[in-house]
Formats: C-alpha cells, structure tokens, sequence
C-alpha cells in the first residue's frame, strides 16, 4: 500500500462539523429507491415455497400442475441451482439455504420457487406445488440441541476443536477456547466469587426493509442485479459462484438500505430470484415478506452462557471463566467463538478462560446481527461483574474502573492492547450527572461496558474532479449510517475545498474494484482512508497541472487549503489558483483529473462503550419503562458527529427491545410462532426516552484522522445496563433476555417465595 | 526469526503447541512457512486468520512485515455485523 495510514494530528476543517446528508432529501420526500423501488418492463414476480416443517426430508417435489398454470414462466428447485461450490462447504450451505436440497432443516426454509405475471398467480402457483415430506424429529432449543440425546441435523458433523478426534456426530459443530493463566489458581486467591448461568433469546436485526431484489438475465448469459444488500461486490461474488457465471458477468448495483445490521450481509433471495430469471428469460421482482424475513433470513443466535469470576476484597478480579452456547442455525458458525473471544475484552486479567460451542438447531441459519455475539457475552460478564462489585461492597463503576484493560494489557481474547478507551469511558460515566440524578420508588439504574473489534478491509475509491471544479467521489462501501455525508467531509478535508463542492454516490460493481461488504463497522474507517489516499493521488495531478499552467518544477508546487502555491522566491509574482482554476483548464493540460485508491484498510482500532439505563418496573405486573439512557463510546474521531450520535443512540434502542421485548417464540412443533412486527416487538419512538450519547475521541494511530468503527459497539453495553438496572429495580438478579413482563414477574414471585 | 501464538483451537493442530517459532519477515511468509511445518493449519490458513501485530489485527496484508520482537498473534477471522 503506497499510502501512509498513520494518524497525523492534524487539524480540521471540514471533518467533525454536521451538514446535511446528500441522500437526506430524497429520503425524507419519498423519492430515494430503496430494493423494492426498482421496477423493469416484463418483469415477472417471484415467490418462494417453504418448508412448513422444522425439520424433513423431501421424499418428492411435483412441479407439474404449477409449471401448467397461465401465466407462470417459471418454477425452480435445487436442481436449477445444482451444487458448483466445488466442495467449499460454507458456499454449500449458503447454496443449500437458499434452497433446500435433499432436507428441510427450519420452519420457512426455501423448497421451490415460481415467477408469475402477477402475484396472485405466482401464489396460486405456489398452492399447486405438491411436496411429499418425511417427518424427522426436531430440536430449537440450543441446550436441548447440545444433549447427545438431541435429534441429529447433520450426521456427517463431528465436533471440531476436541483434542481428539470424536467418533459419533453431533449437533455442537466446534469448540474453541481463549485466555491465559490458570483460573483455577486465580479461583483460589479470590476471597469472593459470583457463578450464574444465563440464557438470552433469539432475535432478528429488525430492519424495516425487507430483502428485496430485480433480478435481469440476458440471453448472452450476463447478467444485471439490483439488490437491497450491506455489500453487492460481496453478493455478485456468491452469486456469481452459485450460478456458474463469471463475476465481471453480473453487475451488482445496492439500493438503498432501509437497514442491515448484519442481515444483509447473506444471500436469500437473490440467487433464487437470478435462477428465475435465467429460466423465464425475462427479469424477476423478489421481495420477501415479513413473515418471510422472520422465518427465512438471519437472526441472532439464542444464548446459554455459564460464568464464574473472582475477585480479592480489595475489588481486583483474580479469575473470570465463561462457557458459551450459541445456536448457529441448522448449518455450523463461528458465533460461540466470536462470544468466547469478546466476553472479557473490557477487563485486565491474569487468569481467564473461555469455551465456545457451537450449536446446530432447527431454525433459521444465524447471520451477523450488530457486533455479533458480543452483546450476549456482554451480558452474562456485566451482570456477574455487577453481582460481584456489589457483594464486595464497591460501587460498580469504580470496580469497573479498578479492573478495566488498558494500553498494554494482555487481551482476554489473547493480543496486547494498544491505545484504548475503556478507561475513559468509565471515567466520563463516574463524572455524568446521570449517575447522580436521583431515582424514585421501583426505580432502578444500571450500567456495563461493551467492547467491538471494529475491521477494515478491502476498499477502492475514485475520486473525480469535473471541469467545473466541482467533486464526484465514487465509493463501494454501501451507506448505511450517513457514510456518504462523512466521505464527502473527507475529501473536502483533503482537497480543501468546501463539503457543497463534493457529491459522493455508491457506485455499481462493474464501475468500480471490488469492496468489502460494509460490516464490523468499517464502512466510514476503510472508505474515509480510500478516500483520503484517493484525493492525496488527485492533489498531486492538480500539483502537476498548475505547475504546466504556471511552467513551473512541480516540485516548485505545494497544495495548501484547495489551493496550488508556488514556493520559493522566484515565484513570488504568482497568485494561487483554486482547484475550480485547475480543473476548468485541464482539458489542455492533459486530460481528466481524478484519484484513485485500492488499499486493504486494516488496523481498524478496537471500540469501546459504557451505558447508564434508568428503568422503572411495576411489581405488580413485570412491565417497565426505560426512564433515561446515556450512552458514553469512543469514536477514535467523529467525522460527522450527527452520524456518529445516531450509531450510538439505533444501537442503544436496537439494544433495549433485544432487552426487554424480542424474543423468536417457537412451538413444539417446530414452526415460529411469531413472525411479524405484532407478535416480535421491537421498541418505537413511545417506548424510548430520548438516549443521550458523549462522544470520547482517543485517535486510532492506524488512521490518518484517528477513525474507528462506530455503528456495532453501541449494541454491546444494553442487554447488561439494563439487565442490572432491572435487577436493581425489582429486588432480583435478572438472568434470561428478553426480561418481558411476564418473566420479569416470575421473578418477582419467585423472590418472594424464596423470602419467605 | 518471530515468536508466533496461536488462539487455543488452533494450537492443537500444531501439535499441541500454543507458541512457535517461524523465520518469517512478513504475513505471506508466515503462513507459508506455517503452513509446511504444520500441514494440519493449512485449511484454517485457506479459509482466512486474522493476524495481530502489536495488538493491531491484519486480516489481508500479506505484505505486512514482523518485526523483530514483536507479539505475533494469530486470531480467528471474524463475522461483523
């Protein structure tokens, strides 16, 4: 990478200041096109036909009577998307939940799929679809499901990470573990010790976009995709592979994004609805339903997490050891493990130890939610650290405080920190007037740390520079949180011009070098540092430029506030000429002018927050009322403070419904209970207090302007913040997610029983 | 020549060793060399780790150099939301 990433300390101008977002307008008139939006001439409708049963093996499937009916064109099974993954058994899976092959592992999981003329055919069409099951036993539950006596989803699965080789299969796909020490020594030396199990249901992202695609196969075998999606280079490389084309064939372009949080970041529906396409021979409109999203897309993993951790009457942790269960779906994951690693990463440790497992259920594959796994862990390890700081007799912060990483600490997920902001985080919460506000009667606060990874990735930017002066910057990350505002801040930081001068728009997969996805909160960090090396290459054409305009050395020419200067004292007659000067004449002076940048952005800088939640319970029936929230995160450097508040306050209200409402309700039978917005209860503007947020800034040194990650750590602290302010309102430690009314009482009562 | 750690499930396919040693001078090398001496991490090597340096985690930068004395960490490559 010919680019210095290094933070600089300089001072800005046009970063940290909060204009309006270029896309603002369009959104709030109605007029931006989000996956639905988009329509062609001939264009069929797709529907998918799934699996009513949790678990199945398909005996038959006769398309016949539907294939017959007017004015369908198409119906697909797995065998129009046969197996080209060449043995690359994660695309298998990603090939086999978008439509199943020889099971049906989940209640939703796809079978066959028509495009129609219209929707009431294609439906029709899908009634006429005749599937003959096999009923197999099922299992949900990610306890149940670890037992040896669980039914079998895969048999062909045998546990990875065992020290030795396991003979029978089973549902748990791996185990991984972290730490360092000895924690049965570091037990030893505690002087107290708090042990709890917990469990945290299963819930789904919740964006109000449901997936949504228009796929367009041509007759020559290429191919066109508009696509609601977190990553569309990412989304034409599957699909691309699973429908045998070559990549630059199909071109990818995103809509916008009416929210992801991880969910878009998996194909569903987009190979289905190109197989339709390429069958029908005309384009294909594919738009899941909510009570598709629920049942067919990505939620979260359902938790059961056991930790124990020590500490001497002084407040120092001796030991902390947690042992994480994470569902993963019917098809193997990593989430365990990424729980297993985050558990602890807010303290500085001598002897910790965690073990993941990985869990095969019967409900849909889990996908990456926003930090994924970390708020689980998060609240298993803060609703323990909270007992403890408690039983010692220290106030919970300052135990925090006594026993946070910082630069130089061991990580509990094994690397030596760097800079970090845990420290400050809890110094800025110890000094919030929100810890001292006063609380009334079945009032209760609470607060937790959260921690993130925060990634970069592969990024590739162009920057081009009109004749008009005026700047078009062509970013692949798909925007999700304001990021084209914050982009365009950064290149006109860089060029020194003015923020109006700078359009930014997400361009398509066949105009630009291929990017990754926008997840793990890199979408501003990797794009800002494209951004920044792609206007630093245009500052040195323009450079070029003025010194053949001025027939000067361009060595004679520097750039200094939007500006070419000549140095030196024979050029003292010259007056500056503006980039608008440069451009306007570039036509004669070689051509177009623009930058580009294709960098890996890695050293993305680990994310911290603290979260105080005020909460009032009423005894009598379990409900709640969140009272007031402040969330306190290291940004490393706000580009757009606006964006970076907003980050903060989704994650926080993402947060507390996970913490008090949503929750993925199954039957004995296996099928979902509760698939849609009704039923799954996710927090609205009268459920939420205004969430006041504080931005700390303690710069990343991999970054020229000091930027982190910010849109994942903010769902990390709210499951523990809100779970101790629970606990400390009702009288009783709470330890199952979502603490709904009902359990909420049950705890209650149980209390009482207890108390008697 | 760089200390490497290895994260605890992949240390059991190096032969049950948590820290090795690998004449390497950046990312490209290590996983080459690692990968000769330890077929056994050659998939997981396929499939992508993460590498931190210093407490800074790489994920693609072959080219990225070790230097000498630095803590050499190798992590699972993870999912973001």
């Amino acid at each position: 990478m010919n680019f210095d990433p290094r933070f600089s300390g300089r001072k800005f101008t046009s970063v940290g200041t909060r204009p309006i977002r270029p896309d603002g307008v369009d959104k709030v008139t109605g007029r931006a096109r989000y996956g639905a939006d988009f329509n062609m001439a001939g264009q069929l409708v797709g529907r998918v036909l799934r699996s009513p049963h949790a678990h199945a093996r398909i005996v038959k499937i006769d398309t016949s009577k539907a294939e017959k009916l007017a004015g369908v064109k198409a119906v697909i099974t797995a065998a129009d998307l046969p197996d080209l993954t060449n043995g690359d058994a994660a695309m298998y899976d990603v090939l086999d939940n978008c439509m199943a092959r020889t099971k049906a592992l989940y209640d939703g999981h796809a079978v066959a799929a028509v495009a129609a003329v219209d929707a009431r055919t294609a439906r029709q069409a899908l009634k006429l679809i005749e599937v003959e099951y096999e009923l197999l036993p099922h299992v949900t539950d990610v306890d149940e499901a670890a037992k040896h006596s669980a039914p079998l989803i895969n048999d062909a699965i045998f546990t990875e990470g065992l020290e030795e080789k396991p003979v029978k299969p089973s549902n748990v796909t791996k185990r991984s573990q972290f730490g360092h020490g000895d924690v049965h020594q570091g037990f030893g030396h505690a002087d107290f010790i708090v042990e709890r199990s917990f469990k945290t249901e299963q819930t789904h992202q919740g964006y109000i976009e449901p997936h949504a695609c228009v796929a367009n196969f041509s007759s020559d075998g290429t191919a066109d995709l508009w696509v609601c999606t977190q990553g569309h280079f990412v989304y034409r490389q599957h699909c691309a592979q699973l429908l045998g084309m070559e990549a630059s064939k199909l071109r990818v372009t995103s809509s916008e994004i009416g929210g992801g949080f991880g969910g878009k970041t998996h194909v569903w529906a987009e190979p289905v609805a190109l197989a339709l396409s390429r069958k029908a021979g005309r384009p294909v409109k594919l738009v899941m339903t909510r009570d598709e999203v629920f049942r067919a897309s990505g939620p979260t993993s359902a938790t059961s997490i056991d930790v124990k951790i020590g500490a001497r009457k002084d407040g120092t942790i001796t030991a902390a050891e947690a042992t994480l269960r994470y569902s993963c779906g019917p098809y193997a994951g990593s989430w365990a493990e990424i729980g297993a690693m985050t558990a602890f990463a807010c303290y500085k440790l001598d002897n910790v130890k965690t073990v993941g497992y990985e869990v095969l259920v019967n409900r849909p594959k889990t996908a990456a939610y926003r930090a994924p796994s970390a708020p689980m862990a998060a609240f298993a390890v803060e609703s323990a650290v909270d007992e403890l700081a408690k039983m010692i007799g220290m106030d919970p912060v300052d135990f925090r405080i006594r026993n946070a990483a910082q630069e130089g600490t061991r990580s509990s997920y094994g690397p030596v920190y760097g800079p970090i902001g845990i420290g400050p985080t809890l110094e800025a919460v110890k000094s919030h007037p929100h810890m001292k506000a006063p609380l009334g009667k079945n009032q209760g606060r609470g607060m937790a740390c959260g921690f993130w990874f925060n990634f970069g990735g592969q990024t590739c930017t162009d920057l081009n520079i009109g004749m008009d002066g005026s700047v078009s910057l062509a970013v692949g990350t798909v925007d999700v949180g304001g990021s084209r505002a914050s982009l365009s801040l950064v290149a006109a930081e860089e060029l020194g011009i003015a923020y109006e001068q700078v359009k930014a728009i997400v361009a398509d997969t066949s105009s630009l070098g291929y990017n990754d996805m926008t997840d793990g909160s890199r979408g501003t960090f990797s794009s800002s540092m494209a951004t920044i090396s792609a206007a630093r290459n245009a500052i040195k054409i323009l450079r070029e430029r003025a010194a053949q305009m001025w027939d000067i050395a361009v060595d004679d020419v520097v750039w200094e506030k939007g500006h070419a200067i000549a140095k030196g004292e024979k050029h003292g007659n010259l007056g500056k000429l503006s980039l608008k000067e440069i451009a306007v004449e570039s036509g004669k002076t070689g051509g177009p002018i623009a930058g580009h940048s294709e960098l890996v952005a890695d050293g993305a800088g680990v994310s911290f927050a603290t979260h105080i939640c005020d909460i009032e319970v009423d005894p009598e029936t379990g409900a709640t009322r969140v009272l007031r929230y402040t969330v306190v995160q290291d940004a490393g450097k706000a580009v757009h403070p606006t964006y970076v508040e907003g980050q903060y306050q989704g994650g926080a209200a993402q947060g507390i419904g996970w913490a008090l409402n949503e929750e993925y309700i199954y039957g004995k039978d296996g099928r979902l209970q509760n698939p849609g917005f009704l039923d799954y209860r996710i927090p609205v503007c009268s459920d939420l207090p205004m969430i006041d947020t504080q931005i700390l800034e303690i710069p990343n040194p991999n970054h020229p302007y000091g930027v982190r990650g910010v849109g994942e750590t903010s769902i990390v602290p709210p499951l523990a913040a809100i779970a101790n302010a629970v606990s400390n309102a009702a009288g009783v430690r709470m330890t199952h997610i979502p603490m709904s009314p009902p359990r909420i009482l049950a705890a209650i009562e149980a209390e009482r029983e207890w108390s008697k | 020549m760089v200390e490497v750690t290895l994260w605890g499930s992949l240390g059991a396919l190096a032969g049950g060793n948590s820290k090795v040693e690998i004449e390497a001078k950046d990312i490209r090398e290590l996983f080459r060399k690692l990968a000769e001496q330890y077929p056994g991490l050659e998939p997981w090597i396929d499939k992508g780790i993460a590498v931190a340096i210093d407490g800074t985690i790489y994920r693609d930068t072959w080219s990225k150099k070790l230097p000498e004395g630095a803590e050499i960490f190798l992590l699972p490559r993870l999912a973001g939301g």
